[in-house]
């Protein structure tokens, strides 16, 4: 594009200055309210909260529910993402209807409304009465967190797995084939490596949200499970402890990097071995 | 056998879709039920539909996320627009620090993101409220725009835009004649995007929004622990079925136009 260097850099300024102004200098903030104290003074103490006993289960419990309920994710998305590029009809309708309509009807009716699927007298346990079976207890339990948290995020792992396997070359695939290889071999030989860099990107989109959410445990743990979001949350909104709310954050922000880092260094492996 | 697999996939790919669909089918259900307590089916009525616009508290939520969202989304555009254009000629490291900036929103996690916001906005002491949520909404809705703009400006070809210049347009006129009609698909795409993340937006303005203004979200959330008004529902319902007939008809509209043009060029 040979639009003049000085037009558009007049236009790009007014991003730049946003971008400065309410993404780079909010980050900057948090990470001086965590390493001060309420006199201004630098700490290290609001980071160290985190090994406070309620500090480190919350990140525990935040950690293994946002871990199981990725694994979940990955289980039910990929054979869903293989069979829909299999019945090689546009998908795309198909996959707006399944991921994107939900979204219309606001995320946290959504998740509410599993409360009246899953307690003591709701749904799921009128009928399992019904055809005379013990009724479960779900509603406030993890098991109710990690539904809610994959419920809510499954399409961030569908979309990214869908696109990398619809890229497969299908003469790949049946290169393989003529070449000898089963149908076994062929799925762990050509397919599922060349879709891993979809199923890496599914595990970024999903584990960071799951990991710092606390809607879902508020609405489907009762109040009883604090994850380590719950925490960050009542710290801000009222505590009014923000040195201590952001050095929580900080460590947040450990996990996210590490995310990050993790699935751009597999990536480029993909792409320097491709 | 074959015949049989294919059977078991469709049905996978029919329980999935139940899944997600389930909460949002009851929700619906319950927007027609006369008992408030859900869970319990106190026969049918259209009573939450009529007491709905006599509720103000519910008007002025509904009011305000759809001003938010229009607002965020159109400035969104037009800034985001600007700045591919910037960022697209830009060198590629200050490319890359730009895209990883713009990356940021997307990546980071909603608290982290609302939180910040929080803080910003206490040290200057900037009065919470609509404002700050839209500054907030804009700040995240810009990268979708960035992100579905960007690929398609880029392999746009240069030599259309340099031919108007050459046959006497001036800059201004020959963007908005060649170049705009380009990417006008993946502005649109990437509105609407920002659009639907600023009416689906909790977190966020959860940490943005102060005491006084409330956007659905918000005021679902602050009814969640006394139970959820049956206006709620009715309201949610409606957007819903709205959403899902224009999509309906936009669909039939550009298959329709898509046969046309294959019938003109056959």
């Amino acid at each position: 594009m040979i639009i003049r260097r000085k037009t558009a850099g007049l236009l790009g300024t007014p991003y730049i200055v946003w971008a400065a102004a309410f993404i780079v200098i909010p980050l900057i903030m948090v990470v001086w309210y965590g390493l001060t104290d309420e006199h201004g003074a630098f700490t290290l103490a609001n980071v160290a909260a985190i090994a406070d006993p309620a500090h480190s289960k919350a990140l525990l419990m935040a950690l293994i529910l946002s871990l199981i309920a990725t694994i979940v994710c990955i289980l039910l998305a990929y054979p869903l993402c293989l069979f829909l590029v299999q019945s090689q009809q546009n998908s795309t309708s198909f996959l707006t209807m399944l991921l994107i309509v939900p979204m219309w009807m606001n995320f946290l009716l959504r998740t509410y409304a599993w409360q009246s699927l899953l307690e003591k007298t709701g749904i799921i346990n009128t009928a399992l009465r019904a055809i005379g079976l013990q009724p479960l207890r779900m509603i406030n339990t993890n098991g109710a967190i990690v539904l809610g948290m994959v419920y809510n995020f499954l399409p961030f792992m569908i979309l990214p797995v869908y696109n990398a396997l619809e890229k497969i070359d299908q003469n790949v695939v049946n290169a393989a084939q003529d070449l000898g290889a089963g149908r076994r071999e062929t799925f762990t030989k050509v397919i599922f490596p060349l879709s891993l860099p979809g199923v890496v990107s599914g595990i970024t989109m999903v584990f960071i949200p799951a990991l710092t959410t606390f809607v879902v445990s508020s609405l489907l743990g009762g109040g009883k499970i604090l994850l380590i979001g719950n925490v960050i949350e009542q710290e801000f909104m009222l505590a009014y402890d923000w040195n201590l709310g952001s050095g929580l954050s900080l460590v947040l922000l450990v996990f996210i990097i590490i995310n990050v880092v993790v699935s751009a260094l597999i990536e480029r492996d993909e792409e320097e071995r491709a | 056998m074959k015949k049989k697999t294919n059977g078991l996939k469709k049905l996978y790919i029919g329980l999935i879709f139940v899944f997600m669909y389930a909460p949002i089918a009851l929700l619906i259900i319950q927007s027609f039920n006369k008992s408030k307590s859900r869970g319990r089916w106190g026969g049918f009525t259209l009573q939450w539909y009529a007491s709905l616009f006599q509720d103000a508290s519910i008007g002025e939520a509904f009011t305000n996320t759809i001003l938010l969202a229009l607002l965020s989304s159109v400035i969104s555009v037009v800034l985001g627009t600007m700045a591919c254009i910037c960022i697209g000629r830009m060198k590629k490291q200050t490319r890359t620090l730009m895209m990883g900036i713009t990356n940021i929103p997307m990546l980071n996690a909603d608290i982290v993101t609302g939180v910040s916001f929080m803080l910003l906005f206490l040290t200057l002491r900037i009065q919470f409220g609509f404002g700050t949520i839209l500054l907030a909404h804009i700040t995240f809705n810009i990268p979708y725009v960035i992100l579905s703009v960007m690929p398609r400006y880029r392999e746009l070809n240069p030599h259309i835009y340099e031919a108007a210049l050459d046959l006497g347009a001036s800059p201004a006129y020959a963007f908005f004649h060649t170049v705009l009609p380009e990417i006008m698909p993946a502005i649109l795409s990437g509105g609407l995007m920002a659009f639907t993340m600023s009416i689906d937006d909790f977190i966020i303005t959860h940490f943005t929004a102060g005491a006084g203004v409330h956007t659905l979200s918000t005021k679902i959330y602050s009814e969640v622990k006394l139970g959820i008004k049956p206006e709620m529902y009715a309201l949610s319902a409606m957007i819903f079925i709205t959403v899902l007939v224009l999509l309906c008809l936009v669909n039939r509209v550009q298959g329709d136009l898509d046969l046309k043009a294959k019938e003109a060029r056959a």
